[in-house]
């Protein structure tokens, strides 16, 4: 039996197209900037969504160094008032649209085909649209520091201080765009991989059976579907108001400004859940593997996951306990953000079982999963103190809030996503992160953060304000809770974690450079992710997998002694990569590259810019969409059988990978 | 190998494209319902401008929410033709439902007209801004609706749909009904149910 | 998966005939008209829940038989209804915070 060690990845069995669709030849490039720019890959398209994402991670993550050195002693001078609006609304924008989403949207896009044994997502030129418009609608929303300044309202952009008379710069309008075509992204994707998740899943894979990480991208992906219309919703009201004279959050005309906390809200709190449960979900696979058991009551994972996201849809209006809601609606939402804590609880509480009695192995993807559940119970715990409402009205608007859910995003949702790095980094790039380095990261990221956000829950209790840039030593009181020593922490912190995440990107150069290869199974794994190649072949499975078991892949390699009632190992990865090899199937065609999902996306920022600048771009904008729509339309997704060289009988795939080789 | 207009074949058996313009149709109730309690909000406030019962003519959007119901039967009845790969009738069909679709739109552009005329412009009163957004998404909804009609006229005549033109018919067609049904629901509660 | 796919999604959808279709649309603009004529006739304290009665059948009749959803694989309506569900409950919740049921 031949063991394959590392098979080469094969190259796109696509040859030149003889026949056009739309207006032009299809793109078929297999290599160079074209097979990513016109790629309807879910693995490229997945990488791409995770650098886009790191590269607005630095953004973002320089402008909170800014805002901490601001505030790191009295009177600060390193920025103004203006800039400092500006630099805390974009660092929130761009920390929650930008990063933490397409980062979750970079691995769902990635590992939701692998994990369910599918070969693409139901709709790959969609997934490409997606990804662009993200891109550019990113691109959009941080032009506007270019253009006369960014928003200036905060990431939440509270109507009346939105309108035109208190943000009179284009910022709120380059905001208020930017997010609906990242909006219209994070719609598309979401609808791609429900459909994906709901009708491709391998034979065998009953949603029961699914593994732990696509049940919670699920779920995010149903909080998106429908709570993304909300935000559409309000964000058009705004730019009615500010581009058009609409009244909506006008006061002399008898308006409500919390009309707008409603509707956004209605979408932010769902929005929680879409930047923590990717996150619950990537832990949710590293514990198991690293605790050499199974998930502990997996149907409760999964279940508390839906009911987060169920419940998630009831309890918006907590974040607006201080606005006068009338005792009635707080106490029903008060009670409501109560019960949310429980299933999250369960959560916290299955994965402490699952490490229970596990052979533990201390990976960095290991350490940042443990550091997840420890300091997002913290966020969690100061969560429940806003959940009782009257504790909640002091702590309103003060460094005890964002301690809070500096706590639970970062502390959370990042941490998460860390792990999810250092345990599929091998999967997507075929080589192993340093661990040496990886403990570096691990290690200055966790103190960091906990200086930084630890210290705000002090600051706020004490009356710090949010949103505050400055503050004078007369005002920063004494002894051991004085905001100067706190303040100064902080800021210490933030450039504690700043070196953290260096370490980070300094061991994915050292990795590039490195040129050993990643094992097939580095960790043992247990899901179908791990049953292919070190990065997947373009086509993901030679033979699509027929599954029996949660945790398939690891069932393929152990089966139980039936005298012992152990786990007897039976076959290697190595073994099961061969088998699938001598099966794999033949005339395999894979949804095609194409040019439309770019053009089409590259026409909204164009819309957009115009209905700031002048409506005439935005009429060439419109064309551009147009003629990208029916380009899409005439073009079918795989190119026809014609396109393809024909494979004679019994030479199949390899022909066609040999050709290239 | 199939290959189907968007996308990959299921595994299910069930089209991933119907499954997913259903998802799609499941968020606009979102979408919709959102501007609908928008303007519930705020039909009231008219800040001196016209009031609801001051300008609307009930007669006549009444006629005009027929002509829109009854496209949702011509709509039906050209996918009917397209499953029976009728190619004339699913033609003549998709034509009547665009002529009736933009018999619809004509309406509004007239109503528009004549409420502004009568004094209530877009930034006149909360109502104005609440009234305008509402039926004007509507609106660009149904316009969608046509545009995509008339675009599949053109391209069956030239027989080149990718994929399962019935198919392509059919989810034209439920998006067509979904515009139709919030237009139902609109009609009553803006129109009918007085503040 | 681009290999092998059961294509038998057409023939299950034909839930109805041109006839049926056109019944269903006479029994629409029937209840059109009922509506209309709530706006000239006096219809008492039953104003309100018929309008909304009206609205509501007229509104699943077109869903269920025009777009196909009562005879279609079960996984549309679950996409379509929880959409709806939850902005009926949702946007309700929202108004009410508002008093908006109360006035």
């Amino acid at each position: 039996m031949a063991i394959i060690e590392r098979p080469a990845p094969t190259v796109p069995a696509i040859v030149t197209p003889t026949t056009t669709y739309g207006s032009l030849k299809r793109p078929v490039s297999a290599t160079g900037w074209r097979s990513w720019v016109f790629t309807v890959d879910h693995k490229k398209l997945g990488i791409m969504y995770g650098a886009t994402a790191m590269f607005f991670f630095i953004i973002g993550g320089v402008e909170a160094l800014l805002i901490r050195l601001q505030l790191a002693a009295p009177n600060g001078k390193v920025l103004n008032a203006d800039l400092y609006n500006q630099m805390f609304t974009m660092h929130a924008t761009t920390m929650v649209f930008l990063f933490v989403m397409p980062m979750a949207a970079g691995f769902a896009n990635y590992f939701v085909p692998l994990q369910i044994g599918a070969r693409d997502v139901a709709f790959p030129r969609l997934n490409a649209f997606g990804f662009w418009a993200l891109l550019f609608g990113g691109i959009f929303l941080n032009l506007a520091w270019f253009l006369g300044g960014a928003a200036d309202g905060g990431w939440f952009m509270y109507a009346p201080n939105s309108g035109p008379v208190f943000s009179p710069s284009n910022g709120v309008d380059f905001w208020a765009l930017g997010l609906q075509i990242a909006g219209i992204a994070s719609l598309t994707g979401a609808i791609n991989l429900i459909i994906t998740v709901l009708n491709m899943r391998a034979p065998g894979m009953s949603l029961m059976k699914m593994p732990i990480f696509t049940w919670m991208i699920t779920v995010v992906q149903f909080l998106l579907l429908f709570a993304i219309p909300v935000i559409t919703v309000a964000l058009f009201l705004l730019s009615f108001q500010r581009n058009f004279g609409a009244r909506f959050f006008d006061v002399a005309a008898g308006a409500d400004p919390l009309l707008w906390q409603h509707l956004f809200w209605i979408f932010g709190h769902p929005e929680v859940y879409v930047l923590i449960l990717p996150s619950f979900g990537i832990v949710s696979e590293v514990l198991p593997v690293f605790s050499r058991k199974p998930l502990f009551g997996y149907p409760f994972v999964v279940f508390s996951g839906a009911a987060i996201g169920f419940v998630g849809w009831g309890v918006w209006a907590h974040h607006m306990f201080a606005s006068g809601l009338g005792p009635v609606s707080v106490a029903v939402f008060s009670l409501t953000t109560m019960a949310i804590a429980v299933p999250t609880g369960v959560k916290i509480i299955n994965w402490t079982l699952t490490m229970w009695g596990g052979k533990l192995w201390f990976t960095t993807a290991m350490k940042f999963a443990i550091g997840l559940i420890v300091l997002f119970t913290v966020g969690g715990l100061s969560g429940v103190t806003h959940a009782v409402a009257p504790s909640d009205t002091q702590q309103t608007d003060t460094y005890y809030i964002v301690a809070h859910f500096h706590y639970v995003l970062f502390g959370g949702a990042v941490l998460g996503i860390f792990s999810g790095f250092y345990y599929w980094w091998p999967k997507v790039f075929g080589k192993m992160l340093n661990e040496k380095l990886g403990s570096w990261n691990f290690w200055l990221m966790v103190i960091g953060l906990n200086l930084t956000f630890g210290p705000m829950h002090i600051l706020g209790l004490q009356g710090q304000p949010r949103r505050m840039y400055q503050w004078t030593e007369a005002r920063a009181g004494e002894g051991f809770f004085n905001l100067a020593f706190w303040n100064l922490i902080a800021s210490i912190g933030s450039f504690v974690l700043a070196v953290g995440i260096l370490m980070f990107l300094i061991n994915v150069l050292i990795t590039a450079r490195n040129p050993q290869k990643a094992p097939l199974d580095p960790w043992n794994a247990r899901s179908l992710e791990w049953m292919t190649t070190n990065p997947p072949k373009e086509h993901n499975f030679d033979v699509v997998p027929t599954v029996h078991h949660l945790d398939d892949f690891f069932h393929q390699k152990y089966e139980e002694d039936p005298v012992t009632h152990t786990m007897k190992q039976v076959r290697t990865a190595e073994e099961i990569m061969a088998e699938q090899e001598r099966n794999a199937d033949k005339h395999i065609h894979m949804p095609s590259p194409s040019y439309w999902p770019i053009v089409l996306a590259f026409g909204l920022p164009v819309i957009t810019f115009g209905l700031i600048y002048s409506h005439l771009i935005s009429v060439i904008g419109g064309v551009i969409v147009l003629f990208a729509a029916y380009g899409w339309a005439l073009e079918s997704s795989t190119a026809p059988d014609s396109d393809f060289e024909t494979n004679t009988p019994g030479t199949g795939l390899d022909k066609v990978a040999s050709n290239h080789d | 190998m199939t290959d189907t207009a968007q996308g990959h074949a299921s595994s299910t058996g069930i089209s991933n494209v119907k499954l997913g313009m259903w998802a799609f149709l499941g968020s606009e109730c979102l979408l919709f319902g959102g501007l609908i309690s928008t303007y519930m909000l705020y039909r009231g406030r008219v800040t001196g401008g016209p009031r609801p019962s001051q300008i609307f003519d009930i007669p006549f959007t009444s006629v005009s929410s027929f002509v829109l119901l009854m496209s949702s039967l011509t709509m039906v009845l050209a996918v009917s033709a397209a499953h029976k790969d009728d190619d004339r009738k699913t033609n003549l069909w998709l034509t009547v439902t665009a002529l009736l679709g933009a018999t619809f739109v004509g309406g509004q552009v007239y109503e528009f007209t004549a409420f502004y005329k009568e004094g209530l412009g877009f930034s006149t009163s909360l109502f104005g801004s609440s009234f305008y957004t509402l039926t004007g998404f509507h609106g660009v909804h149904v316009t969608v609706g046509i545009i995509m009609l008339m675009s599949l006229v053109g391209i069956l005549k030239r027989s080149s749909v990718p994929g399962k033109k019935a198919e392509v018919v059919e989810m034209i067609g439920l998006y067509w009904h979904f515009v139709d049904i919030v237009w139902i629901i609109i009609f009553t509660l803006v129109y009918l149910i007085p503040v | 998966m681009t290999i092998n796919t059961a294509d038998k999604t057409h023939e299950q959808q034909h839930g109805m005939s041109n006839a049926g279709y056109i019944r269903i649309a006479v029994i629409l603009a029937a209840i059109t008209g009922l509506e209309v004529s709530t706006y000239y006739v006096d219809f008492g304290v039953l104003f309100l829940p018929a309008l909304l009665i009206m609205m509501v059948i007229k509104f699943v009749m077109v869903v269920s038989y025009f777009m196909h959803l009562k005879f279609d694989n079960k996984m549309f309506s679950f996409l379509f209804y929880a959409g709806l569900v939850l902005a009926v409950g949702v946007y309700a919740a929202f108004l009410a915070t508002f008093k908006f049921f109360i006035q």
